[in-house]
């Protein structure tokens, strides 16, 4: 089976993937699972979704060589896929409008979802506005205090938000909330989950919702450059933004993946969040694929600056392209993803999210190791402006 | 004929159902969990079922979720309840069975589990997130083992699905009395008989039923539609309010006791 057409039936990516959930909520996965197949090759969805797109999301999202930038680090051209324009201020719009829309085909009234920066839950939010659906948002208190703005965002937009104290209270915690609730609400209960992880089918339905980005950027810089780029980046949190980009290029050989994982304050202090680069196989969330983990099996605390990579666990199929050499995975520290964020403020106007600049910070670093003809194109996965707080307190730690 | 089926067919013949009790292995820590193990055999618990901590139980409710914490706080993992499971096994022959998330076991590599808990003394195993879509993978490595592989079945599983699930099961089949984690309130016994009539229907394997029971009265009404009671955040509560509490395994074999008595019928 050739990569691309994974996942198999069983929603396995080679020894990854799956569906490791509890029996309780195995018939809601099921049904879903055959609501999916049916939106997949329903011409109705796929042009309904494709209006929302246009109509709503503000897509196609642009495609912007950033002169400045490539300037300034003297070597390959940067290009950034700017989802940082779309609705809601994230790549994550794509998703919830897709599951959302889906939701609505099912005839289900009441979404759940899970978050750690806020943009996923904003994102959820404003679909269920969208649709005139109930919606609860699992957020983990310390996402909570600093995602702020995205809390009052959502609330403003109907949704409840659950504070989630249990572990660290970040992305994980969320997510093992949800799944509690989703258990006990399964038979009214919609689950919006966030990223390419989760039982199958939400790794494969959110980066077909998600390939939207790489479709439009294949289009794009053939337009702009009439060849193909040498180099994808993207961050890797969940995996989403990534895979929405690598996925319409797994079949190009001569177009490089790179994966940007949140190394935190550094991989030895063990303040990370690198599941591909660190982690072992396990199976956390309904899947099996990277994970954080101690020898015992124990789930391990992910740390990230960015709310949206603090995360010990990754999509399956950022677990087979690794294994398949396919993509390579790299990591950047807090101290990088802060300096790309203030280096693009300045040189472009773009205030980008924390976990976006992960990927522009190794941009930047390999840009600079590139002859000029090279193109590396980055997935801009987001705005800044909910970080503005972390970003300004980490600046006064610094004395900067 | 294996530990499991010999124990039913026993209480079988006494006109009893069993009651399975619940506790996570090494909660507050290993010796006091050895120690209350042993109170709920002494109040005449038949099956015992020891939790397998794990660090993110998403099908468990707060009151075991914490003593999950607890337990691996004081140093648990699998490797330390197998030795736990050494222990109790010097001073009870009833049917043990492991009850976890499929993390541990699956980095513990799933024949050496089978292996190493059938050399402890264990029956078998339940494992919350592991569905009959991916047990195979498990399974499939204890060819020959008379180990047994605990299935569930929860009120959403169809009838369909409901006849795969127990062609493939042994030992007892798990029935969860409502859609919720563990430790879910409001459970009402009334209905149980609805849902466990078309598993009956479909298999002879004792059916247990779990999930919100905490009350004599609770362990008399479905003991009258079941074969045996399955409770366990009631036991988790109590350890939870007497951790301090030098009475605690008296109380927790009186407990027991009182619902061991309602389980003869
Ligand atoms: C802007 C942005 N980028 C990236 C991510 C990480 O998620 P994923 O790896 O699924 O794209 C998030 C998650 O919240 C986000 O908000």
């Amino acid at each position: 089976m050739n990569i691309q057409d994974m996942p198999d039936a069983r929603g396995h990516y080679g020894a990854f993937g799956g569906r490791y959930i509890a029996e309780t909520l195995m018939p809601a996965i099921l049904e879903l699972t055959q609501a999916y197949n049916e939106a997949k090759v329903s011409q109705e969805f796929q042009d309904g979704l494709a209006k929302l797109f246009t109509n709503y999301v503000g897509r196609p999202t642009p495609l912007f060589f950033a002169q400045r930038l490539t300037e300034k680090m003297g070597g390959a051209k940067i290009y950034l896929k700017r989802e940082d324009l779309a609705h809601t201020g994230a790549h994550k719009i794509n998703n919830t409008m897709g599951q959302a829309l889906l939701a609505h085909h099912m005839g289900k009234t009441k979404v759940i979802a899970e978050t750690g920066a806020g943009q996923h839950g904003v994102a959820t939010a404003t679909a269920a506005a969208f649709f005139g659906m109930e919606c609860k948002v699992f957020m983990g208190v310390e996402d909570i205090a600093r995602q702020a703005p995205n809390v009052k965002r959502m609330e403003l937009l109907g949704a409840e938000v659950m504070p989630v104290t249990s572990g660290t209270g970040t992305l994980k915690d969320a997510m093992n909330e949800a799944m509690r609730f989703w258990v006990g609400a399964v038979e009214d209960t919609f689950y919006v989950i966030g990223s390419v992880a989760g039982p199958h089918p939400y790794p494969e339905m959110v980066r077909d919702f998600q390939r939207v980005i790489g479709d439009e950027a294949r289009r794009q810089i053939m337009e702009a450059e009439g060849r193909l780029p040498d180099t994808l980046v993207a961050c890797v949190g969940g995996g989403s933004n990534a895979m929405g980009l690598f996925y319409p290029f797994v079949g190009d050989k001569g177009v490089e993946l790179v994966g940007v994982e949140a190394a935190g304050t550094g991989i030895a202090t063990g303040k990370h969040s690198a599941s591909l680069g660190a982690g072992e196989v396990g199976v956390l969330h309904g899947s099996k694929s990277y994970v954080l983990q101690t020898p015992d099996g124990q789930i391990q605390e992910a740390h990230s600056v960015s709310a949206g990579l603090d995360y010990p666990g990754v999509g399956p199929e950022h677990a087979l392209l690794k294994e398949e050499g396919r993509a390579r995975y790299v990591s950047i520290e807090d101290d990088q993803a802060l300096n790309a964020f203030h280096t693009l403020s300045r040189a472009e106007g773009i205030l980008p999210a924390l976990e976006s600049s992960h990927a522009v910070a190794w941009a930047m670093e390999e840009a600079a190791r590139r002859p000029k003809e090279d193109i590396i194109l980055v997935n801009l996965s987001g705005r800044g402006d909910k970080d503005l707080e972390t970003v300004l307190k980490y600046m006064a730690q610094k004395g900067a | 004929m294996s530990c499991i089926k010999n124990g039913f067919e026993t209480l079988k013949g006494k006109n009893e159902k069993a009651l399975v009790g619940f506790v996570t292995a090494g909660d507050p820590d290993f010796d006091r969990s050895v120690e209350i193990v042993r109170a709920m055999c002494d109040g005449g618990m038949d099956v015992l079922e020891l939790g397998i901590p794990f660090s993110d139980p998403t099908a468990d409710g707060p009151v075991i979720q914490r003593s999950s914490q607890r337990a691996l706080k004081s140093g648990m993992s699998l490797v330390r309840v197998l030795e736990m499971v050494k222990i109790v096994r010097g001073f009870t022959s009833i049917p043990i069975v492991l009850f976890g998330y499929y993390n541990p076991i699956f980095r513990y590599g799933g024949k050496a589990f089978c292996q190493d808990s059938l050399a402890a003394g264990t029956d078998g195993v339940l494992i919350v997130d592991l569905p009959p879509e991916e047990s195979a993978e498990l399974t499939s490595q204890w060819e020959g083992a008379d180990f047994d592989f605990i299935r569930l079945v929860a009120p959403t599983t169809g009838p369909d699905r409901m006849k795969q699930i127990a062609d493939e099961a042994s030992g007892f089949i798990y029935l969860v009395s409502m859609t919720g984690v563990t430790g879910s309130q409001g459970l009402d016994s009334s209905k149980v008989g609805a849902v466990i009539a078309p598993l009956k229907a479909v298999t002879d394997l004792p059916v247990c039923v779990g999930f919100g029971i905490s009350t004599p009265d609770h362990v008399k009404a479905v003991a009258m539609v079941s074969d045996g009671v399955v409770v366990g955040s009631a036991f988790e509560r109590l350890i939870e309010e007497n951790l301090e509490n030098p009475g605690l395994c008296g109380m927790v074999r009186e407990y027991t006791q009182s619902l061991k008595d309602a389980t003869k019928i």
